[in-house]
């Protein structure tokens, strides 16, 4: 990608009650997430920017090109000429082709357009050279949606879009196929938006996200700072928030499996991750999983040990619990405390404190070997 | 078989009826398959009426309205210089409006079953309309086709009030087999009716047997 494509979009759309309208501007990188849970809104909106909802009002632009517009007059832009990919929940392959056929279906359409990758290439990092002649009613869910995503890649899009695509799979399905998606832009040069309800996966495939509650947009940056937001809490969800942090893989104790990870002066350990020296790793850690102290434990099990200062304290009123937001050497982290914790420690804004993370915790929380 | 005529004429009629109800009922299903539109049940109504309508009802408003004095048939005789009714003309006519109901509703069921999501995701490939009704409506309502094409088939065979009133009994041109029997049974020629009537429902009960083995077999694969 030479440029970064920048979309904008303003719109308004009524399903009966519920009405979503959102404005936003973003200039297109890698993985965008748009965060919501389930009812927020989050489909409709990536049905509009494709095109599949004509009844919405308002203007699209994406890299120069108004797809849909109301000044001077109102124009649509139908989506077989939006050059959008568009990855659905349910993969939508074509139950009277086979897999190959299906994959030629988009090729053969797109031809006049920038070519992302070939038929070969796209085969090839899919994995799909044993599935070309099967049919769609005798894959997987796991094959359904590689070949779903491998498909929309051939019909050359300038921006991918993809709705919920590992939903319908159970755990160890999305783990075969989160590494696909997190190479997308990278290995084929299109901006992907990522609709999710999932902590785990933006944490893992996004870079920047926009969080949506009820139809409206409540909060859009960074994936990193957006998670860590304390006021999000009703929209990104209690018991999965957390932080995403940036570390790098200092070495490995072969004797114990573990892996020593460093981000901005802090140290810990996890258990061993397959990645060399000097790799930056993504780690998610939950607010759940961090307990804080005022003086440094000693002669405790857990040997993740990191000092810092509580920058906020949110207590949640008529519930057990309170939100803190501590900052350590390598950025922000969240603690989930009881309000009777808060106030026995007296923990408040400014009061130095030391975090300990559980290792297995983080079992499966770090997952994208960022390159 | 001394009277191999109205087979003939039925056979050819019915598939003429065919053919131009795929040209007009396919449209006309799609259009209610996907329509938002207020006035769709008033056009199914129409669809449907030939259904619950007396045949002879449909024949006397034909009768009525290709007659040389209404505006239609007057267009015609000044066109071909001939009247619609009593010709075979006429009768495509009648069987097209007669048959309407079974090209119709086994295809707009058939578009109903696909449903939008695959016409989406289609689109999102680059298909224009015209491409995705041709490369993936069509192929996955391939049965629904292949019913309604035999069932409109075999009810323009079985067709008679209708024919009766707007084509009479003129061999060669509008005396199809329904006729024939009629006319055999009117003037005792019993074995000849037998022959026609034994032959129909032979044939008819063959159509029926392939709709509903269509109609259970797996989904057809065509690509």
């Amino acid at each position: 990608m030479s440029d970064k494509p920048v979309l904008s979009f303003r719109f308004r759309l009524s399903h009966g009650a519920f009405q979503v309208a959102l404005a936003h501007d973003i200039r297109l990188a890698g993985i965008t997430a748009l965060f919501g849970h389930s009812g927020s809104g989050k489909t409709t909106v990536l049905r509009v920017l494709a095109g599949l909802e004509s009844r919405a009002n308002g203007h699209i632009a994406f890299d120069g090109t108004v797809w849909q517009g109301e000044q001077p007059r109102r124009s649509f832009v139908p989506p077989h000429e939006r050059a959008v990919g568009y990855v659905f929940q349910d993969a939508r392959l074509f139950p009277h082709l086979s897999v190959a056929g299906n994959l030629a279906f988009a090729e053969s359409r797109s031809r006049h357009r920038a070519p992302v990758s070939d038929f070969e290439t796209v085969v090839g990092r899919f994995d799909l050279e044993p599935l070309l002649e099967r049919r769609p009613d005798s894959l997987s869910g796991g094959e359904l949606q590689r070949v779903a995503v491998a498909r929309a890649l051939l019909a050359r899009p300038r921006l991918l879009l993809m709705d919920e695509p590992l939903s319908a799979l159970d755990t160890p399905r999305k783990a075969e196929i989160l590494p696909y998606i997190a190479r997308l832009p990278e290995q084929f040069g299109v901006p992907v938006i990522y609709v999710t309800h999932s902590v785990d996966e933006v944490a893992y495939l996004a870079d920047e996200m926009i969080v949506l509650s009820k139809g409206r947009k409540v909060a859009d940056g960074p994936v990193g700072e957006t998670l860590a937001r304390l006021d999000l809490g009703p929209a990104t969800g209690r018991f999965e928030a957390g932080v995403v942090l940036e570390a790098s893989v200092v070495g490995h104790d072969t004797e114990y499996r573990l892996t020593r990870l460093d981000f901005g002066g802090a140290r810990i350990e996890v258990p061993m991750l397959e990645a060399a020296p000097g790799a930056r790793v993504r780690m998610r850690l939950r607010a759940r999983d961090v307990i804080l102290a005022k003086i440094r434990p000693e002669q405790l099990s857990s040997r993740n040990i990191i000092e810092g200062r509580i920058v906020e304290v949110v207590e949640e009123p008529a519930t057990p619990f309170a939100e803190t937001l501590v900052e350590i050497p390598g950025g922000l982290i969240r603690a989930r405390l009881t309000r009777r914790s808060v106030a026995d420690l007296g923990l408040a804004p400014g009061v130095a404190v030391f975090a300990l993370v559980k290792s297995i915790s983080l079992v499966g929380g770090i997952t994208a070997v960022k390159s | 078989m001394t009277d191999g005529g109205p087979v003939l004429l039925t056979l050819v009629l019915a598939a003429v009826t065919t053919v131009i109800l795929l040209l007009i009922g396919t449209p006309l299903a799609w259009w209610l398959a996907h329509t938002r539109s207020r006035a769709k049940p008033i056009i199914e109504a129409i669809t449907a009426l030939p259904l619950v309508l007396p045949p002879t009802v449909l024949g006397f408003y034909l009768l009525i309205l290709f007659s040389p004095n209404a505006p239609l048939g007057g267009f015609w005789v000044t066109l071909t210089g001939s009247t619609l009714a009593f010709s075979f003309t006429g009768l495509v006519v009648a069987s097209v409006l007669y048959s309407m109901p079974f090209m119709v509703q086994p295809l707009q069921t058939a578009f109903e079953q696909i449903g939008r999501e695959p016409l989406e995701a289609a689109a999102t490939l680059g298909a224009s309309p015209r491409d995705v009704f041709f490369s993936v409506a069509a192929p996955m309502a391939l049965r629904g086709f292949l019913t309604a094409s035999v069932l409109t088939f075999a009810h323009t065979i079985g067709e008679f009030g209708v024919v009766l009133m707007v084509g009479g009994n003129i061999p060669g041109r509008t005396k199809v087999i329904s006729i024939a029997v009629y006319e055999h049974v009117e003037t005792l020629n019993y074995a000849e009716a037998h022959m026609l009537s034994g032959g129909l429902m032979l044939f008819s009960f063959a159509v029926l047997v392939i709709v509903y083995a269509l109609n259970r077999k797996a989904p057809l694969h065509v690509g």
